[in-house]
């Protein structure tokens, strides 16, 4: 097990590394140019989210070979840490690849937990973050901080174009369904202000304890509350067994079932014809006709033997993004001033299609509305253009 | 109203499985004194046989005798070889020996299958939607659960206060000195009864596996609503863990629907309250 490794750090061992750092930090030597750049990804390469950290990984990795292992005329040498989405260890797993490992950036996570550790890093060592999935609102809203970036997604934004789309569509009153945590909450906020947006109302949230799966007394209570859709937000097991309970109560041809991306992102083949026809939102999805999304899905295939997913999307383009910063500096990274600059103003040619950042350092994107057809979640549309999250709460020095 | 009958009935369903699953862990502990913390991981190692078999002959059905066979038999293997060590021993080792099996088990189950999320195919014939009330339907499948429940519930209840073998397994929970006095062989009965909670468990998690699809840890979930039916029922009484269960399938149903401020700590109020009032439980003999 990968958690016998994570063992090493002896008390001694931890304060010699901070005396270093904190050492490193005052001096600022000046960078030797031969000396490689460390990137630590700090990802799950066990566990349930396993397959979305490898992804991750997987796609950055292969930017920075499409780069010739080269980022700002720096040679870049990658260091894989397996979080296994275990928030208890994130500190201390932080404390290693900075402390320890000496990384000059961050790339991670996938666990909205684990990423707090990171994002407190950053904010309190000025180390470089880019979040390739974690999508926490705080760490763009609250939290946020120069050197956070994300390439991924606030839980809003999706569950926003999905109500938006809804409403566009003429619908007047939906009612949402979620565990009661913090991802399903934030992304409840968005569906009720997407259906705002387009006139519509958010009639009742139903709400049941993170990861608890007995759906039937939600669900009994869905076709007394006269909506007209059903919005969701749910992920991996529990997703999958929502989707089919929400069959099998015979509601999906009376209630429209409709949710943020995750319902139905890696789960279609275990939901089978439970999902048929379920409509979703998100950033990514199948059938996105550009010839850089073509491009990307075949090299990845070819490189790492595993199908393109919107985690390797999100991987690619943290990878995209680090390099626009290191690029503005030559591979400098204490001129932070210009490197966040720089990752700032970037605009990234995403295989989702072009995105820039919003100024608390979240993809500005399109949300795709995709519908569930044997086994893919196909683009049918554009739930909401160029949408931003909100930031609220956000305040960081201007420039 | 017709919402109200929907959610009694989704209740019923919810504690009939509970029951399943919380007299093996009752009996175990009634007769032997185990806490056996591993029965949620029994519960996901039925789910999984369901998923293989299931997966290999194209049908649920093989799965339930495969279920209870593969249950019997891990029972009586983990009796001879582990638990019969450990019934004079201290609850603490029996906690320690229980955890080391649950991650045991994890991490077998994580080697041999993986650590996707998997989901069973309801049988075809149980695979329709049956309009239940109001605009609500239910699957056929989740309406032959319940009555399966049911008449495993009847059938424990037959096998318990009716049968020699029933009433030595009365006999061994209540004094446990008594089964020597008669001349019955105490480690028999610890075996049946460690091999039948064991497959109670095992076959709960077939049951259970298209209903609640098949994932790492699932049993942790059901482990701890499982004590928290055993101990309102009053520990060691599979009665009690009948009507425990229905209760708490009630009120967590009902909670969930009509007070959901409140879903995730009705059934705890509730298991507070009954051990102020009642502290062996609501069944224990006294």
């Amino acid at each position: 097990m990968t958690t016998i490794t994570t063992r090493g750090a002896s008390r001694r061992g931890l304060l010699a590394a901070g005396g270093a750092v904190l050492a490193s930090g005052l001096t600022r030597p000046a960078i030797a140019q031969g000396a490689p750049l460390k990137v630590g990804l700090m990802l799950p390469f066990s566990g349930t989210f396993a397959a979305l950290g490898e992804n991750i990984a997987g796609a950055f990795e292969m930017l920075l070979a499409e780069k010739g292992g080269r980022l700002g005329g720096r040679a870049v040498q990658v260091v894989r840490l397996d979080d296994e989405s275990d928030p208890s260890k994130a500190v201390q797993n932080v404390n290693r690849l900075i402390g320890r490992d000496r990384v000059d950036a961050l790339v991670g996570t996938v666990h909205s937990g684990v990423v707090m550790a990171l994002v407190q890093a950053s904010r309190e060592r000025g180390t470089p973050l880019i979040i390739p999935n974690a999508g926490n609102a705080s760490a763009t809203r609250d939290l946020c901080a120069p050197t956070i970036f994300r390439t991924s997604f606030t839980n809003w934004q999706p569950a926003y174009g999905m109500g938006l789309a809804l409403a566009r569509q003429g619908v007047k009153r939906a009612a949402w369904i979620t565990w009661d945590y913090a991802a399903g909450n934030e992304a409840g906020e968005g569906f009720r202000d997407g259906l705002r947006a387009g006139g519509a109302e958010l009639v009742r949230e139903l709400k049941l304890p993170f990861p608890e799966t007995n759906f039937q007394p939600l669900l009994a209570q869905i076709p007394g509350l006269n909506v007209e859709a059903v919005g969701s937000f749910f992920a991996g097991g529990g997703a999958v067994q929502f989707v089919r309970e929400y069959a099998s109560a015979g509601l999906r041809d009376r209630v429209p079932l409709v949710g943020s991306g995750f319902l139905t992102e890696g789960t279609l083949q275990a939901q089978g014809a439970a999902a048929e026809g379920v409509r979703t939102a998100l950033h990514y999805g199948d059938g996105l006709d550009n010839a850089r999304d073509r491009a990307f899905r075949a090299a990845f295939q070819e490189r790492t033997r595993r199908t393109a997913d919107v985690y390797a999307v999100q991987g690619y383009d943290a990878g995209q993004l680090l390099s626009v910063g290191l690029e503005a500096v030559k591979g400098d990274v204490s001129a932070e001033r210009e490197l966040v600059a720089a990752m700032e103003r970037a605009r990234i040619d995403s295989p989702r299609g072009a995105f820039t950042l919003s100024p608390s350092h979240n993809p500005v994107q399109n949300i795709y509305l995709r519908e569930a057809k044997g086994g893919q979640n196909v683009v049918v549309g554009v739930a909401a253009e160029a949408l931003a999250d909100p930031g609220t709460g956000c305040r960081m020095r201007a420039g | 109203m017709s919402g109200l009958v929907a959610q009694i009935l989704n209740g019923v369903q919810y504690g009939l499985l509970l029951f399943l699953i919380s007299s093996g862990l009752t009996l175990i502990f009634g007769v032997m004194g185990v806490i056996n913390l591993a029965h949620g991981s029994l519960f996901m190692i039925g789910a999984y046989v369901a998923f293989v078999v299931t997966g290999a002959t194209g049908s649920l059905w093989w799965s339930l005798p495969v279920a209870i066979l593969a249950g019997l038999a891990l029972g009586a293997a983990l009796e001879r070889a582990l638990f019969r060590h450990f019934y004079h021993r201290e609850h603490l080792d029996q906690v320690l020996l229980t955890f080391a099996l649950i991650l045991l088990f994890e991490e077998g189950r994580s080697m041999l299958l993986g650590n996707d999320f998997h989901s069973v195919a309801v049988p075809a014939a149980l695979d329709v939607s049956v309009p239940v009330i109001g605009g609500f339907s239910y699957s056929a499948y989740r309406l032959a659960v319940l009555v399966a429940c049911l008449l495993i519930a009847g059938a424990m209840f037959l096998a318990i206060e009716r049968t020699r073998v029933g009433s030595a397994i009365r006999a061994a929970a209540e004094k446990p000195e008594m089964v020597n006095l008669l001349g019955l062989d105490a480690r028999r009965i610890h075996m049946l009864v460690f091999a039948v909670g064991t497959a109670l468990a095992t076959l709960a998690g077939a049951l259970a596996a298209p209903l609640h699809s098949v994932y790492p840890n699932m049993g942790n979930g059901f482990l701890i609503i499982s004590f928290v039916v055993v101990v309102v029922g009053g520990v060691g009484s599979v009665a009690g863990a009948f009507w425990g269960a229905l209760l708490i399938g009630l009120v967590d149903t009902l909670a969930k629907a009509y007070l959901p401020f409140a879903s995730g700590l009705a059934v705890y109020v509730l298991m507070a309250a009954v051990l102020l009032w009642r502290p062996t439980g609501l069944f224990a003999r006294a």
